[in-house]
């Protein structure tokens, strides 16, 4: 579970987060959705401690982050794993390679059981005969895999997914989603999604928060959230004709 | 860790042998035929081509200007790899593991470039060799000439000075490169512009090390 407390960025003299309070659960998949610009991926940096907030608390399962020292921090990290909005594979390794990476630096793992690891987790995210290929030779999808991959190799207890579906045809977008939702049943793990991406509010939105203008301007589940009379909301989601009609039919079938 | 440091040993230091051979045997070819269309004097001994050449060769040319071209690369080299993995966000990867990213990338850098005084040194032998090429087929001087000019008033004082500026010269290779390549911003256009401003900073601060150093050794 994550615990954020009132957070705060700015960069120069521009507010970014105006602070922001809320809960991730364990073992369930949290979305974080809003405009483009909203801050959604400052929001996740400052989660991972890429980004240090001004002001304000974040607290991994008791853990408040700002009051660790640097090597309680390191270690905590080694619990997370992250998906960067574009896969950030490091090209110069080959896909085993890149999978292996977080093994080879944090586990004292001989090589043919990191090799098992690997195996499995490349077969679990649907993946079995490219561990030779480098990133440049993958497409965009089979990336975002990899990432995926990269992520849950050690076991994380926090997954982080910043717009893991973004560019991917609707079918593969869907397989990305529910893999991650999978995975987080499977491993209790508490899962932070960034999406602007309607399915998979419908999909995976076991919780959901809507940032606008770096404030959290609501907060729910996908089914309440195409009930709400929150007109940022509202404008948001039904931005596309298909959920207008969505809506209608919820509407519909409510009265 | 090893793997690391013996990637970028034959990055860095095996993939520059070529140029560095083919720039060191024709500037040490210059430098004789020029020394030698300048000693118009009857009275100025032949050995002095040798002799200039050797000087020019293992106080300038192979440690000064082997770093100027090594600055564009090995430095445009290690901003633009260094940069992308900036970009793409390869190096907030890093970070989230929990890895010190600047460590990981740059020490490697470091160990491999205190190789590059072996560089330096095929540098000033083909400099030389290229030297003796050119005199002797040129008929600027006969061999024995030139290498009675090569042994004449030999200062180990001046190899001295020679490594001393090769090793500093290879941290400043390795790590300003590095340094702008690590915190630049912005996108693959932005990784163009940082090498650039690295070649650029990267060799002016060479020059002006090369002039210290120059002042505190030999002054
Ligand atoms: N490192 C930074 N320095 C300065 N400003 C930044 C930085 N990172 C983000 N911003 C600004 O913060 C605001 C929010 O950006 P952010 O990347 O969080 O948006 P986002 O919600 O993730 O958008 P998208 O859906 O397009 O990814 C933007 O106005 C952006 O210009
Ligand atoms: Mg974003």
């Amino acid at each position: 579970m994550i615990v954020v407390e009132d957070l705060h960025k700015s960069f120069g003299n521009v507010e970014i987060l105006k602070g922001i309070s809320t809960v991730f659960d364990k073992g369930k998949t949290n979305l974080i959705i809003g405009q483009s610009g909203s801050g959604k991926t400052v929001f996740l940096k400052s989660l991972l401690g890429l980004h240090t907030p001004d002001q304000g608390k974040i607290i991994y399962d008791g853990k408040v982050y700002s009051e660790l020292n640097d090597d309680e921090k390191r270690n905590l990290r080694q619990e997370m794993g992250m998906v960067f909005q574009g896969s950030a594979l490091f090209d110069s390794m080959n896909v085993e390679e890149n999978v292996m990476f977080p093994l080879k630096m944090f586990t004292d793992k001989e090589y043919d059981e990191m090799k098992e690891r690997v195996d499995f987790v490349l077969k679990r995210v649907n993946l079995k005969n490219a561990h030779t290929k480098y990133p440049a030779e993958l497409s965009g999808g089979m990336q975002k895999r990899v990432a995926i991959a990269r992520a849950i190799v050690n076991n994380p207890k926090y997954l982080f997914c910043d717009e893991p579906n973004s560019g991917l045809d609707p079918k593969t977008a869907i397989l990305i989603d529910n893999l991650i939702q999978e995975i987080t049943k499977e491993y209790n793990i508490t899962t932070v999604i960034n999406t602007h991406d309607m399915n998979s509010v419908m999909e995976i939105g076991e919780k959901i928060i809507f940032l606008k203008d770096g404030h959290k301007e609501w907060e729910g589940t996908n089914n309440e959230i195409f009930k709400t009379n929150n007109e940022a909301v509202t404008n948001f989601v039904y931005s596309s004709d298909l959920f207008k009609k969505v809506r209608q039919m919820y509407i519909e079938e409510r009265d | 860790m090893k793997t690391l440091i013996l990637k970028e040993i034959d990055d860095l230091i095996y993939g520059s042998l070529g140029i560095i051979v083919f720039i060191s045997f024709f500037v040490g070819g210059v430098v004789a035929i020029q020394t030698a269309l300048n000693i118009d004097n009857p009275l100025i001994p032949k050995y002095l081509v040798g002799f200039a050449t050797r000087q020019s060769v293992i106080l300038e040319f192979a440690p000064t200007f082997t770093s100027i071209i090594m600055a564009g690369k090995v430095g445009s080299y290690i901003t633009s790899s260094i940069g992308t993995m900036r970009v793409t966000e390869q190096i907030d990867a890093l970070e989230v593991m929990g890895i010190n990213a600047l460590n990981y990338l740059v020490f490697p850098k470091i160990i491999a470039l205190m190789l590059y005084p072996f560089i330096i040194a095929i540098a000033m032998y083909l400099g030389i060799f290229g030297g003796w090429v050119a005199a002797v087929f040129g008929n600027y001087s006969t061999s024995a000439e030139f290498v009675q000019g090569i042994q004449v008033d030999f200062k180990d004082f001046h190899v001295i000075y020679a490594f001393t500026k090769t090793i500093i010269f290879a941290f400043i290779l390795a790590t300003i490169p590095a340094f702008y390549g690590f915190y630049m911003k912005g996108g693959a256009l932005e990784v163009g512009k940082a090498s650039t401003t690295s070649f650029v900073w990267t060799s002016v601060v060479i020059i002006i090390v090369n002039y210290i150093i120059t002042q505190m050794m030999l002054g």
